[in-house]
């Protein structure tokens, strides 16, 4: 064998993909997790058909004829109940609202206004009553439905779970991964030889970009291919702040490895540092839904402006330049964490 | 002899609430070509001091000199020139022999191919097996072809043999005297004294963070005065009668350079056994004992450090907190 065989660079990536992919277990929760995430919430949120509204008509004198009016339009399912059962249905959610029908005609409903699909059926239910009572609409009204895609919760979500994917491999492809290197004492074993401690860095880091590529790849396949998720902007973008997001979140894992010598120091420090943004920034669900107060906080932390430009990229087409606050913030976010990260880790 | 490491008055302190020192003030000098072994109970300092020597510590005070370079002026030029093996190195267990010791060959600029370092320890056949699937002697002959892959002048082990069986020990001390062969320079840290005897050309005895005897194991056995031990037991076990006056008792008879009692049993050394003996066997009748058990061997490593610190080297195992 010749000497120039031994690049210690591209030794210490081939090590780390071979530990990756040996281990079938950790494969598994860093390919095929994501893609559960969204078979899970895309079924669980998927677009509905038109619903049911389930209506309760108080038995009593007039309540046939209440019964006979909503029954001519098959989006409410009518029951007749006695006020006891009436009020029991209401309260489980068996029906939306009770309609007590009295002599004139008189409507009276019953119903909790705070829950969204009682407040809609209240509407729905008075518009179907007043009609077969015979009021005539003033104006003729016409329904256009959207159904663009990049509009669902499914669309809404992927770009969310890319981001915490990113997060999620960073804080453990290099945090945990390093604290366990430093407790074999395998860190220590590697700088009493002459390797390059930034080689080893770097190693680490481009062997986590490497698994990084094929979770990103399957992970937006798959949406495409179960869903129909389309990425409205360019590849080219996507991958830019894939790439941005690996970084800055493999400082963060560094950061936080840095002198942990215990496995449970550093699920601590991961879980503390990952908690907030999986609440905060907006994977599941818009940041904005937080009080106005606490965006300029919620804007700092590293994951909302990549969540916020992986969609901005994927669901409405704009452009790496019309993003340059979030590669700002995630840029600022690597490179002092890495230069922190150096200055504090430790090898023993 | 040029020597390969000098160590002056090392001191290492670790800070805290008590601060412990783990080497106060030790001398060393490692010539080229020796196999020198640390020898002393666990806590005496000898990981501290060989990892100071390693470049893996800073001491507290002290100066270091390791093939006529220094830390923290030469530290890729040193690092080329060693290897190292750590008491506990838990290498990847999902990496095969091949691949372990081809990342570790691409940190040197030269060495073995790492096919000649699993030759060195007898690993061929384990070539393609995982680390994780090693039995611990394999374990270990492959932490020390890690060390030899870079083709070092001089070689670092610590505990190399600890945990193992007799057999897998027999096959590290044949590795290592191979190396030692090619005149290249072992320093290794052991508390087994028949380890540092059959291996080691020079033995420094560490207690408590100093040297407290250096010479070949032939030397410091002769330093006892006698090259064989009696040791005996009595019946009664010493417990009545006069066991504070035996040593005086013993002092005097032919040929006994030294007498120690512990724990009941009684050793005494002596130059020549068949003079002492009959000597001895004669006493202890005249003062109406009887013999419980008697044994007569070489002295050992073991008898030096019990001389001098009047402590076994296992019960340093108590005191390494």
């Amino acid at each position: 064998m010749s000497e120039k065989e031994y690049s210690p660079l591209g030794q210490l990536i081939l090590a780390r993909l071979r530990e990756f992919y040996r281990q079938p277990e950790v494969v598994f929760w860093v390919y095929g997790f994501p893609i559960l995430m969204v078979v899970a919430l895309g079924i669980a949120f998927r677009n509905k058909p038109v619903e049911h509204i389930g209506v309760g008509v108080q038995q009593g004198e007039y309540a046939q004829g209440a019964k006979n009016a909503l029954s001519a339009n098959q989006k409410f399912q009518v029951r007749l109940c006695d006020p006891k059962e009436c009020r029991q249905l209401l309260r489980t959610g068996k029906v939306d609202l009770v309609v007590i029908a009295a002599a004139g005609p008189r409507y009276d409903y019953f119903y909790d206004p705070t829950r969204p699909e009682s407040a809609l059926a209240r509407t729905v239910v008075d518009d179907a009553l007043q009609r077969a009572a015979g009021r005539k609409d003033a104006a003729v009204a016409g329904d256009i439905e959207l159904t663009e895609s990049g509009a669902r919760y499914i669309d809404f979500l992927v770009p969310g779970l890319l981001g915490m994917g990113l997060m999620g491999g960073g804080l453990w492809g290099v945090g945990f991964v390093i604290v366990d290197m430093r407790i074999r004492k395998l860190l220590k074993r590697f700088i009493a030889t002459p390797m390059k401690k930034h080689q080893f860095l770097a190693g680490i880091m481009l062997s986590r970009f490497i698994f990084m590529v094929p979770e990103i790849v399957i992970l937006l396949l798959f949406a495409r291919i179960a869903f129909g998720v389309r990425v409205q902007g360019s590849l080219f973008a996507v991958m830019i702040f894939v790439f941005l997001g690996a970084f800055t979140f493999s400082g963060v894992g560094l950061l936080v490895a840095s002198r942990a010598k215990t496995l449970e120091t550093v699920s601590g420090l991961m879980n503390v540092v990952m908690l907030p943004m999986w609440i905060l920034s907006g994977i599941f669900f818009s940041s904005e839904r937080f009080p106005a107060a606490v965006q300029p906080l919620i804007n700092m932390l590293p994951l909302t402006p990549l969540i916020s430009a992986l969609r901005a990229v994927i669901l409405e087409g704009h452009s790496l330049v019309q993003l340059w606050p979030q590669v700002v913030v995630l840029a600022v976010w690597g490179v002092v964490t890495f230069a922190l990260s150096l200055r504090w880790f430790r090898w023993m | 002899m040029p020597v390969a490491i000098r160590c002056s008055n090392l001191v290492k302190r670790y800070e805290g609430k008590t601060p412990v020192d783990a080497v106060r003030g030790l001398d060393l000098a490692v010539e080229e070509g020796e196999c020198f072994g640390l020898l002393g109970p666990n806590g005496a300092g000898k990981t501290t001091t060989i990892e100071i020597i390693e470049g893996l510590l800073a001491p507290t005070s002290g100066d270091v000199e390791v093939l006529a370079m220094k830390w923290g002026r030469q530290d890729g030029e040193i690092r080329q020139r060693i290897g190292i093996s750590l008491q506990e190195t838990k290498l990847s267990e999902k990496l095969s022999v091949l691949e372990t010791l081809t990342l570790f060959r691409s940190f040197y600029r030269q060495g073995l191919t790492p096919n000649e370092a699993m030759r060195r320890v007898s690993l061929e056949e384990k070539a393609a097996a995982w680390v994780g699937k090693l039995s611990g002697g394999q374990k270990q002959r492959l932490a020390v072809a890690c060390a030899l892959v870079g083709d070092p002048d001089l070689l670092f082990l610590d505990e190399p043999t600890t945990g193992l069986d007799p057999q897998a020990r027999r096959q590290l001390w044949d590795i290592i005297r191979n190396f030692g062969k090619q005149g290249r320079t072992v320093m290794l840290t052991t508390h087994y004294m028949d380890e540092a005897e059959r291996l080691c050309d020079r033995v420094a005895i560490v207690d408590h963070g100093r040297v407290i005897t250096l010479g070949s194991p032939a030397e410091l056995i002769a330093s006892l005065g006698g090259e064989h031990i009696i040791d005996f037991s009595l019946t009664n076990g010493g417990g009545e009668g006069i066991p504070a006056l035996l040593p005086e008792v013993l002092a005097d008879l032919p040929g006994v350079q030294s007498v120690r009692s512990d724990d009941g049993q009684i050793s005494l050394a002596v130059a020549e056994v068949h003079v002492t003996l009959p000597a001895l066997l004669k006493r202890l009748k005249d003062k109406k004992r009887e013999l419980a058990s008697l044994t007569t061997r070489h002295a050992s490593l073991e008898d030096v450090f019990v001389t001098l610190t009047g402590r076994h080297l296992r019960d340093g195992d108590a005191q390494a907190s």
